[in-house]
């Protein structure tokens, strides 16, 4: 069985005892184990089911490659799914469950998949869900969607309790790998004065190393680490993080770290996680290598783990995963492992070497101890269901016939090892095969380049291939001299540090065990753990056709899971080019993505949730809206009143209450979020003149003209009331969504197009609080303010003014979007909410009515005024919408004149705008289109026009609309149908309602009311 | 996510505090051009795989609007420059053709 | 002066670093070739020393910094702006310039303490380490999701400026990045 050892366990604190729960059932452990060494303490081999034949499934690894143990961590706001168990670092209270089980783990009714799994081969999905369509919404998908997946995901009302952040980093020089290669390589690049960012994933500084053995310049090598780090952690130059991952690299030296800061102590202050943005100019990749599973019969077993995971438990948490454990390897290093198990007082019945001579000083050392060495041998099948029983043990040149049973507890099993390059290969680094050590490692000659178009990342250590103690170091301390190198700096020589260690023989590649596995062994030889891929699905996909590594990587699922193929990769790869007949390197490998292990999405988001999710813009009278219960619409970032209902008042009833009121007497609405763009210069006039449609160097100081503005290919962009302030400066209002967009648009063409022209732009809008004063009262309220003159005569429409009103500066335009006498008041924004209370405090006695912008679209929509967004979408011209009238014809040129000659600018049949009247007085739905008859070449109904704008004006009584309709203008008092609403897709009837085309302004045509 | 030197406030400036503007060079065409010659103006992009000389605006710093030179397959930046020329420097396209023989320009 | 209400008015928060939110500030915006013509005469006007790109120069309560290679910030108190845009009006007349008073348009916030830097650096991509940021200079750059400025004025102390409208996201996202526990301890020896 799987215990704690009488003593041993770098990382555990025996003195501290740490009690857990999986699956309900109360564990205890040691301050410093991770999940999974304290389930493994406990004898709790069983850990999860995999995802497809749900077969029961053990610890396997012992750090981030771990494919089986995930599990479901936390409870309620802190429920997270699909946690490693190896990389979980064990804290009191610590609540687990494991996953893709129903309705218990050690009873599963999905096992039953394991029975069909035959029936279930690659590319089952693909093959079996196809026809008929209609049965994957009600049959395929649900069953599915049931027994698929890993985790469940955290309940949607469910709101994660921890917080999260960013921190931008700028460094020389970063180190990722906390292991003797990295710390290596961190400190020579420190000493040549770099400034040094090393971060390590884990807790633990050292990697494998000091479980591995060997000595460090003749010092064992925790010492070495020790000593190690204290240099580094004593200079100014170098930072060092615990517990943080180089997840990705990405273009030009920027690479991710994610940081675990509260994992290991949920609910302690500060943000759970942190997303490190990293900009290096060299990286460093000091991330190891993974050791390889061997692909027998049987080895998903739990019991079944890679030899150097055993290694792991025994010497840092000082946990057994067996009693008695057999070996099988195709190299030296796993004979560590036996060694090892030996001298701790556990029972190794037999190492079984696949190698014909088996190994070289180990396998003498292990001989010595007194254990069984099978060279030539191999694993025909394990023993056991839900825990290792025994192995069958066969020739590895053979078929799989049984020679012997062993009965064993557990099996440490090693294929080799293989480089971590996904770092190496996220940002474009290519890969070359190692043939002598079976992998693929960093080819230093297409290395990922910089902007500069140099190499900005260096491979260290065993991530570049050099397994060995003294190679990865003298590899690593190459590695920090050429990183500073790269930067310019010189560095002192200095000695690779001296490493001891027993010399290994040579290894030799196994992909299958035994080489002519019969095709039931190849049926239980697990590849992908997570994604239940065999080796005979990945020899299926070769047969069928699927030569591309990509291809059947996708048609297999191998290596798609939440761990990304660090087990299966390479074993795959080579199983499918041994079934195409191609060497490996010629089948190439799948691309490695970023990230490295899954991060969480509170990371990505950082600080970016709840109250500050995105920015909202406030007005200066932000608060006095939040004040009056205003109704909100968004309107890009800001949010502006839509309404203000009073209690008990509907949406509806507050909205025509608020125009009636200012129809009638008095209203006022915060127009601060309109865009005020300054232009100011010579060649002011004649820029504008480019800018909008119609003529505005022409426009005389103290006027206001309404303007349109379009992009280059013609289409209308933006509109607003243009004012000239000066001989020499204009003021562009422009929509309250359009602002940063023109003035972006404006610099533009005068930093690229018009350098030459002097004219200086200032994006004023929130300089100004801007209101509006509206109604026949309008005028009153003014003069009772006092301090400007406002009459008719002084301030006509389409002028403006500046000077005081009631004792503020104030710039007033007469100007009218209701159609009613109006007033647009410009004062200064740390003004704005005093003004906005003296206008509400004198304007009582004409019952001011303070209106959001569903008044203000009705109203404008009432006069036939077009809104930017409504009767525009990016493929309006002016034309379109009758506006002739504010383009000039005097002028040569304009931004979209040309664009507005092209032939289909100009064509006959466009839609063009006019007001639509329903026969019934009702309101138009929204977007409705206006039907044709016949059908298209797609078998659609025809159409003839739409719907852009659709209120209830209650100043008329009913329904109003606008739309645009093939030659609208021209067909005045045509009735024309439109649909209902959402028309249910399986009828072929319609509901229709039909309306009648009508001049667009409703209200006052004369515009009478807006001119006294 | 690339860095660039905007070369009107000297800063490396990240890519999340620029915008991007499309190809560099564009030549308008206003009233009195060809069908043909507006057509190329707003809608024939070259796009290449390789050298790409495009308009970038420091949008969150100094705001002003600058050229550079990028690879679009290795990200290398051959040079950033400043938007008020017609083509680029002399420099930039001796970085570009070490790296590109025989390179003429998009244009 | 009643009347007069900065963004975020008397907002304060302490935490790793203090933000407060500053009375109303002057601010009037100067668009010119920064040749030396213009430079002498504003430099006269001013009294101040015409700043170096991506620096500031400040005597007493008036501060110019550089926003642009064609744009500078006069800071000043803000009951002075009307009187001093006179001046500037006059001092430049018929000169290409654009005098613009900017003073209402922006938030304005004093952090100071010992982690700046590393909680700035949680909201900005702009290099926040002593050798790249050196008291008196100004960065302008992104703060989270918007716009902004960030004038050091020492290893502790820095004003940050960014839009009216986001003056209340901008207070919001600087209080939790200087929320105690996320100390990085990063730019801190």
């Amino acid at each position: 069985m799987s215990t704690r050892l009488a003593t041993g366990g770098r990382f555990t604190d025996r003195g501290k005892q740490i009690g857990f729960t999986f699956n309900g059932r109360r564990f205890t452990g040691f301050q410093g184990d991770t999940l999974a060494s304290a389930l493994l303490a406990g004898d709790q081999l069983l850990v999860g089911r995999s995802f497809k034949y749900h077969r029961p499934r053990g610890i396997v690894a012992s750090g981030a490659e771990e494919p089986n143990a995930l599990v479901g961590l936390g409870q309620g706001a802190r429920f997270e799914p699909d946690q490693r168990a190896t990389t979980t670092e064990l804290f009191d209270g610590l609540v687990a469950e494991s996953q893709n089980h129903w309705p218990s783990l050690a009873f599963d009714v999905g096992e039953i998949n394991a029975k069909l799994a035959r029936f279930l081969p690659a590319g089952f999905y693909y093959k079996t869900f196809l026809w008929p369509r209609a049965f994957w919404k009600h049959l395929y998908e649900p069953v599915i969607r049931r027994s698929a997946g890993l985790g469940k995901a955290p309940h949607p009302e469910v709101r994660d309790a921890d917080r999260y952040e960013h921190f931008h980093v700028h460094t020389e020089v970063l180190v990722v790998g906390g292991g003797i290669a990295g710390l290596q390589a961190a400190r020579n690049a420190a000493r040549a004065g770099a400034q040094v960012l090393l971060i390590e994933e884990t807790a633990h500084w050292g990697g494998r190393t000091p479980v591995d053995g060997g000595r460090i310049d003749g010092r064992e090598p925790e010492a070495w680490v020790a000593e190690t780090v204290a240099e580094l952690e004593a200079m100014d130059n170098v930072r060092l993080r615990l517990r943080c991952m180089g997840a990705g690299v990405y273009d030009h030296g920027y690479v991710l770290g994610y940081e675990r800061l509260t994992d290991h102590k949920p609910g302690a202050p500060g943000p759970r996680h942190r997303l490190w943005r990293i900009r290096a100019r060299q990286v460093v990749t000091a991330t190891g290598a993974i050791e390889r599973p061997l692909s027998f019969a049987g080895n998903d077993v739990p019991g079944v783990m890679l030899a150097s995971a055993m290694r792991d438990y025994v010497v840092n948490y000082g946990v057994a995963p067996g009693d008695r454990t057999v070996v099988v390897t195709n190299n030296d290093d796993a004979y560590r492992t036996a060694i090892l198990l030996k001298k701790s007082g556990l029972d190794v019945p037999a190492i079984l070497d696949a190698r014909p001579m088996g190994g070289g000083a180990l396998m003498q050392e292990a001989r010595d101890l007194g254990i069984r060495v099978e060279p030539a041998r191999g694993i025909s099948k394990v023993l056991g269901g839900a825990r290792v029983t025994g192995v069958a043990i066969c020739d590895q040149a053979g078929g799989g016939s049984m020679l012997e049973e062993i009965a064993c507890d557990a099996v440490a099993m090693s294929g080799g090892w293989s480089p971590v390059v996904h770092l190496w290969s996220h940002c474009g680094g290519k890969l070359t095969w190692d043939a002598d050590g079976a992998f693929f490692r960093p080819d230093p000659s297409r290395a990922p380049t910089g902007a500069d178009g140099k190499p900005f990342l260096i491979a260290a250590g065993s991530a570049n291939g050099h397994l060995g103690l003294q190679e990865a170091l003298a590899c690593a301390d190459g590695a920090g001299k050429a990183a500073v190198e790269a930067l310019g700096r010189g560095f002192e020589e200095s000695p690779v540090p001296r490493a001891e260690t027993t010399e290994e023989a040579p290894l030799l590649p196994v992909w299958l065990m035994p080489q002519g596995a019969r095709a039931d062994l190849r049926m239980k030889a697990f590849l992908d753990y997570q994604n239940d891929v065999k080796v005979s699905d990945i020899q299926l996909a070769a047969r069928e056709g699927y030569e591309s590594v990509e291809h059947a990587k996708r048609y297999t699922t191998l290596g798609m899971a939440t761990d990304q193929g660090k087990l299966s990769n390479i074993n795959g790869l080579a199983i499918l080019s041994d079934a195409l007949g191609a060497p490996i390197p010629q089948t190439g490998t799948t691309t490695f993505r970023p990230p490295y292990t899954p991060i969480s999405f509170g990371a990505i988001a950082g600080e970016a949730r709840d109250a500050v999710f995105q920015p909202l813009r406030r007005t200066p009278m932000q608060d006095w809206h939040e004040a009056s219960n205003a109704a909100w619409e968004i309107v890009g970032q800001w949010r502006r009143p839509y309404c203000y209902p009073r209690p008990g008042e509907s949406r509806r009833a507050a909205v025509n209450r608020e125009i009636t009121a200012t129809r009638e007497s008095l209203g006022l609405l915060d127009a601060s979020t309109l865009g005020k763009i300054l232009v100011k210069g010579p060649d002011a006039g004649r820029f504008l003149d480019m800018m909008y449609t119609n003529m505005m160097s022409t426009l005389p100081v103290g006027k206001c003209r309404y303007g349109l503005m379009c992009n280059e290919n013609g289409f209308l962009m933006d509109d607003g009331v243009v004012v000239r302030l000066s001989e020499d400066s204009w003021l562009c209002h422009t929509t309250s969504g359009g602002a940063d967009h023109v003035h972006a648009h404006m610099e533009d063409w005068l930093q690229c197009e018009w350098w030459d022209w002097k004219v200086y732009t200032a994006n004023l809008t929130e300089q100004y609080a801007q209101i509006a004063v509206v109604g026949p009262n309008a005028r009153k309220l003014l003069e009772k303010l006092g301090g400007m003159d406002v009459s008719k005569e002084a301030l006509p429409f389409m002028t403006w003014a500046e000077g005081t009103l009631a004792d503020t500066p104030a710039r007033v335009y007469r100007i009218s979007f209701s159609g009613e006498l109006s007033y647009e008041i410009a004062v200064p924004a740390n003004r704005g909410r005093a003004f906005w209370g003296k206008l509400l405090d004198a304007g009582a006695e004409w019952n001011i009515t303070p209106y959001g912008t569903e008044a203000l679209h009705v109203m404008r929509a009432e006069k036939g005024f077009i809104m930017i967004g409504d009767e525009s979408d990016g493929t309006v011209i002016p034309q379109d919408l009758g506006l002739h009238w504010a383009i000039s014809k005097k002028k040569e040129d304009f931004l979209g004149k040309r664009a507005q000659q092209r032939p289909d600018m100009a064509r006959g049949d466009r839609w063009q705008l006019v007001g639509l009247e329903t026969l019934d007085g009702s309101v138009l739905p929204d977007g409705a289109y206006a039907i044709a008859p016949g059908k298209n070449a797609n078998g659609q109904r025809n159409t003839q026009g739409r719907v852009t704008s659709t209120y209830y004006s209650p100043t008329l009584g009913k329904g109003i609309a606008m739309g645009l309709v093939i030659h609208g203008p021209d067909r005045m008092g045509e009735v024309i149908s439109f649909t209902a609403e959402a028309q249910d897709e399986t009828r072929d009837e319609l509901t229709t309602v039909e309306a009648k085309i009508v001049s667009p302004v409703f209200f006052d045509p004369k515009g009478e009311k807006q001119d006294v | 996510m690339l860095i660039l030197h905007c070369p009107c406030c000297g800063i490396d400036a990240a890519e999340i505090e620029l915008a991007p503007g499309g190809e560099a060079h564009l030549k308008r065409e206003g009233p009195g051009s060809s069908d043909a010659a507006l057509e190329t103006y707003l809608f024939t992009r070259d796009n290449p795989r390789g050298v790409v000389l495009e308009r970038w605006r420091h949008a969150y710093g100094c705001g002003k609007w600058f050229l550079a030179a990028r690879d679009s397959v290795t990200q290398e930046v051959y040079g950033t420059y400043a938007a008020q020329t017609h083509a680029p420097p002399q420099e930039i396209v001796d970085r570009i053709t070490a790296r590109h023989p025989g390179w003429t320009g998009a244009h | 002066m009643s009347d007069v209400m900065a963004p975020m008015a008397d907002a304060r928060s302490d935490g790793l670093i203090s933000v407060e939110a500053l009375p109303p500030q002057g601010q009037i915006s100067l668009r010119c070739e920064l040749s030396d013509d213009y430079r002498t005469k504003l430099g006269a006007l001013l009294g101040l020393e015409l700043p170096e790109p991506l620096g500031a120069t400040r005597e007493g309560d008036r501060a110019l910094l550089w926003m642009a290679r064609d744009e500078l910030l006069l800071l000043l108190p803000y009951e002075q702006v009307p009187e001093m845009l006179e001046r500037l009006g006059s001092t430049f007349e018929g000169w290409f310039i654009a005098i613009t008073d900017v003073s209402d348009a922006r938030a304005q916030f004093r952090l100071s303490g010992p982690h700046l830097r590393d909680v700035l650096a949680k909201v900005t991509p702009a290099d926040m380490s002593p050798d790249a940021f050196t008291p008196g200079m100004v960065r302008r750059s992104r703060l989270a999701q918007v716009a902004a400025g960030y004038w050091l004025q020492s290893d502790t102390e820095a004003q940050v400026f960014v839009f009216r409208s986001v003056g209340e996201y901008a207070f919001q996202v600087l209080s939790l990045a200087a929320e105690p526990g996320g100390e990085v301890s990063y730019h801190e020896a």
